[in-house]
């Protein structure tokens, strides 16, 4: 199935509201096109193209909730799906959680599409692959690397006559390039909706420089230190930051965002003053679909502002037990920064470390969300200005909201992605008192 | 790595918004209970083998998968989900011109899946061009017509919901009585209907089952503001529903009245102590950091296996596959040869797919190989790693281990731990005279925080509960424990295993691995184990 059209797509939801008996009906068509290219040891290794699309009926009698699912569009199977939503609810305990559907909403669209990333060929992804191993092989080093692109479109509607459509665009791409003694390692990513502005045969030269720059490291003792996290790097700590701002967990006392005596932090000073984070459905880097899960149209949010606490995120059943609006659920995270690349912040660093990527990062205690996680793939000291020399991996154990009351500077904001995350827009740091707790002999 | 699926899973779940399709179609309970007829499933097989065979692919396998999960999801006193999804489809893998090609359908016709087999041989073709080595696939002998069923005594799929939903709410009703502030307990079943069949002559059908019952028991105290969690102590397990009935002989109490569990689980004595240890916790003293004697029951040490042995000893991150994502190894093949030290001379550490009540318990893996028990780190030695039929010529080795797995009919199988564990110690022990033993210690039970990096040199773990060991006792609950540890080190640290007598299971559900991202679920066993002289470090912070 390709990418559906507006009016195909309406066309299909507006069958199942019909078909409907039940109290009220909710339906969500999404779909698309996902293709990878795979390679390691300076091969390709798999590739592949998943073609899929679904739809999602969710009906309620009362506060009995069903919900089918079907990948048949023929009058017949939108009946079926409907019918067997139906026989769920009615089979389901009542949730005293339950929400009625939205009522019809506006939305302003948002540009999440871009032809080119639509319009990419397995012949291309190969060429992305190539582009980045054939470099490699000349200068003896080895690629590993992995590119994913996808083109979708969602559209939902409900028995209140709610409807909305768009499609999307985006790729992300990342490759470790190691030495063929296995003694140096450096890594690139790359994420973004156009691939156009993408180009892999520049984007690897990065990772062949750190690979090479990082063979003879020296160890370092653990303790703490003024860093520079690369976008990449922060992106591993704030994303997982962000999961903890549910305005539910800080009322019932369970979060770093609940409040000593009861009550959540909004309003409080959390952070340095310079630290602003928002959500903005709009922004040209890091758009969003325009509405939430619920349908609700998504607005340009405070969450952070100079530092203090400005929003949480309520879902529809918490806002309305605590007496606050409906507000839709944050698409994309944004944090500000200023106008100096990483290697500004290198060049005015007196002493320091800077770091590439960070791995398999943990929650270690939620109270503080103190995280642990390693730095890797180009980890090198800094002295008056320059890259000294490459030194080992170290073990972290920090709590992103304690980085962000060490602020040095912040650079200019990119489009990231953290290896468990989404897209987001981070600045570059140069943080004090970063605590490394030991060393890793990982290459 | 163990990923965070199961939290964004539980999160996306929990919430308002309509179910995912992670895993398949929602459909009814009742479907649940359904199979494709076998031979359905043989004619399917057969068009894909022979559309390969004439499109020029010299080997061909088949999969005709029904993937099917059950989720029952509770907090206090609501019930907030259930669903049932189900997967049906069928994978098509070829070799032709020395290359690997795949393709997948869900349409379940001849011509679906013969057409599917001429895609897959195409892309193989396709990829014959650039690659610089032919596939060497080691040989298996075909087995003709042969099934296999996990060991269960009853299907969970087959208990009622509102038996389920009874349970839970019993489970959170004695939590809350019991001072917890919030509790989640959750019901999630697995059973894979999966058939195999391959040009060696093969036609493999496979009945899996797997069954898993986590809570979490939080406490708050608003004045102090400080809140703490704590787990449940089972493990999912490759049982039917019967896991579910805490039978007396499957609980290992320990002198301060801790509980643990083997074989079955009483879901509801184990949360009313987890109510009673999260209060505690909201007391407990930090610990003091420095060296200690870890004691570490199987529930915690499962997991420290799981990273630091089960992960570096897969053969595919060893030769570089995994680089840009899950990683290398420090367990290079020239350490292999060079009898290099893994652990001290009582470490025994082995895979096997054939453990009972494993997660990874199957009779056949996913490429037609019979599964088995072999060693890789014999006294102490790194003796073989964990391999598939593509792999093992570059060990020298001309038979696969049998660790191939797919977690969908759509995906293409690949390399995946087995379950490795620990082996017993031979000489009697239980886990009181091992704490008699040790001066200054940290008992710990659960798994918690852990973290590894990409050569799975340096680790740092957590748990669930913490009991500091003074003067051979057992002592108060403490608080805010890490333990960090370099691989070769701690197993070489390992001083005394308890005896056969308190072996069991830990699981994991969820351990992700390649790009795009696969699943899989797979078992780690060891009785309590100590490791001398472990660096401790304490995880309390302010946030000011």
């Amino acid at each position: 199935m390709t990418i559906l059209t507006e009016a195909q797509a309406k066309a299909i939801l507006d069958k199942v509201i019909a078909f409907s008996t039940a109290d009220e009906t909710i339906a969500q068509l999404a779909g698309g096109t996902q293709g990878n290219v795979r390679f390691a040891r300076n091969d390709i290794s798999t590739s592949g193209i998943v073609d899929d699309t679904d739809l999602v009926v969710q009906v309620a009698f009362g506060k009995r909730v069903g919900t089918a699912t079907i990948n048949q569009f023929d009058d017949a199977s939108l009946e079926r799906v409907v019918r067997r939503a139906e026989d769920l609810a009615k089979l389901a305990p009542e949730n005293p959680e339950f929400m009625p559907a939205v009522q019809k909403q506006t939305y302003t669209p948002t540009n999440t599409y871009s032809e080119s990333t639509a319009a990419l060929t397995a012949e291309a992804r190969a060429k992305i692959a190539e582009a980045s191993i054939a470099p490699c092989r000349d200068k003896g080093l080895i690629a590993a690397g992995y590119l994913e692109d996808g083109t979708t479109f969602f559209a939902h509607a409900n028995s209140n006559g709610n409807f909305g459509y768009q499609a999307s665009t985006g790729a992300d791409y990342t490759c470790t390039v190691r030495t063929e003694d296995g003694r140096g390692s450096g890594w690139v990513g790359t994420n973004v909706q156009d691939v156009a502005t993408f180009d892999a045969g520049k984007d690897v030269q990065i990772a062949m420089r750190k690979a090479a720059a990082s063979v003879e490291a020296q160890a370092l003792e653990p303790g703490k230190y003024t860093v520079i996290l690369e976008p990449a790097a922060a992106a591993g700590l704030i994303s997982f930051m962000m999961n903890f701002f549910d305005a539910r967990s800080a009322d019932e006392g369970r979060s770093f965002l609940s409040k000593q005596g009861g009550g959540n932090k909004i309003g409080e000073q959390i952070m340095d003053s310079r630290v602003n984070i928002y959500t903005d459905p709009w922004n040209p880097v890091v758009p969003v679909l325009p509405w939430d899960g619920e349908g609700l149209p998504r607005e340009r949010t405070k969450i952070i502002d100079a530092g203090k606490v400005a929003n949480l995120e309520y879902s529809r059943y918490w806002a309305s037990k605590q007496g606050k609006p409906e507000t839709a659920g944050w698409g994309n995270v944004i944090m500000e920064g200023g106008t100096k690349s990483t290697a500004d912040l290198i060049a005015g660093t007196e002493r320091g470390i800077l770091v590439t990527r960070t791995w398999y990062i943990r929650m270690v205690d939620p109270q503080t969300v103190l995280l642990t996680g390693l730095t890797r793939d180009g980890t090198f000291y800094i002295e008056n200005g320059q890259l000294k020399y490459p030194i080992k991996n170290f073990r972290f154990n920090e709590s992103p909201v304690i980085m962000l009351n060490n602020i040095d500077e912040l650079g200019r904001a990119v489009r990231v992605k953290a290896d468990e995350g989404s897209s987001m827009m981070l600045p570059p740091m140069k943080l004090r008192d970063f605590t490394f707790t030991s060393l890793s002999d990982a290459v | 790595m163990d990923r965070r699926d199961f939290l964004a899973l539980s999160t996306f779940f929990t919430g308002a918004a309509l179910s995912p399709n992670i895993f398949g179609k929602a459909i009814a309970a009742s479907q649940l209970q359904e199979t494709i007829d076998i031979a359905v499933k043989k004619r399917l097989a057969d068009a894909g083998l022979a559309s390969a065979k004439a499109a020029g692919a010299s080997y061909c396998d088949v999969r005709v998968g029904r993937y099917l999960r059950q989720f029952v999801i509770t907090r206090e006193r609501n019930v907030e989900n259930i669903v049932n999804t189900e997967s049906t489809g069928t994978g098509v893998r070829v070799i032709a011109d020395g290359a690997w090609g795949f393709a997948a359908t869900n349409a379940m016709t001849e011509d679906a899946v013969a057409e599917a087999a001429r895609q897959a041989t195409a892309i193989a073709k396709a990829n014959a061009r650039t690659q610089t080595k032919p596939v060497q696939l080691a040989p298996t002998p075909g087995v003709g017509e042969v099934s296999w069923r996990t060991p269960i005594k009853k299907n969970a799929m087959e208990v009622p919901i509102a038996d389920k939903v009874d349970l839970l709410m019993g489970v959170n009703d004695a939590a809350l009585n019991a001072g917890a502030n919030f509790v989640n307990a959750l019901l999630f079943l697995v059973n894979e209907q999966k058939y195999f069949a391959s040009s060696d002559g093969s036609y493999i059908d496979q009945d899996v089952h797997r069954i898993w019952a986590p809570i979490t028991v939080t406490a708050v105290d608003t004045t102090t503001g400080k809140f703490r969690s704590r787990e449940g102590l089972s493990a999912p397990m490759g049982l039917g529903w019967e896991y579910m009935d805490g039978r007396a002989e499957d609980k290992f109490v320990l002198s301060n009245g801790l509980t643990t569990y083997g074989n079955s689980y009483d879901m509801k004595e184990d949360a009313i102590a987890a109510a009673q240890d999260a209060q505690a916790k909201l007391k407990a003293p930090s610990v003091k950091p420095g060296k200690y004697d870890l004691v570490l029951d199987p529930n915690h040490l499962g997991l420290t296996i799981h990273e630091s042995v089960g992960h570096p000893l897969e053969l595919d991150r060893v030769l570089g596959y995994e680089a840009n994502y899950a990683g290398t190894s420090f367990a290079t093949i020239d350490k292999r040869d060079a009898k290099f030290k893994y652990g001290s001379d009582i470490v025994n550490l082995f895979a096997d797919k054939t453990q009972p009540g494993s997660l990874g318990a199957v009779a056949f893996d996913d490429e037609g190989v019979k599964t088995k028990r072999w060693d890789l780190v014999k006294d102490g030695v790194l003796v073989d790693y964990q391999s598939i039929r593509d792999q093992v010529h570059i060990l020298g080795k001309s038979e696969s281990d049998g660790c191939c797995y797919a977690d969908s009919w759509s995906s293409v199988q690949f390399q995946r731990m087995a379950n490795v564990s620990l082996a017993p110690g031979k000489t009697k022990m239980s886990p009181a005279d091992m704490i008699a033993g040790v001066d200054n210690g940290i008992y710990i039970a659960g798994r918690g925080s852990f973290s590894i990096d990409q050569q799975r040199y340096n680790a740092q773990f957590g748990g669930t509960v913490f009991y500091e060991i003074k003067g051979g006792k057992l002592g108060p609950m403490i608080e805010d424990v890490a333990y960090q540890m370099r691989t070769p080190e701690f197993w070489g640290a390992c001083s005394a295993i308890c005896d056969e007598s308190d072996y069991r299971l830990f699981g994991s559900f969820f351990d992700g691995k390649g790009q795009p991202s696969q699943v899989s679920a797979v078992s780690h066993g060891s009785s309590t184990t100590r490791f001398d002289g472990i660096n401790v470090i304490s995880t309390a912070r302010s946030l000011g």
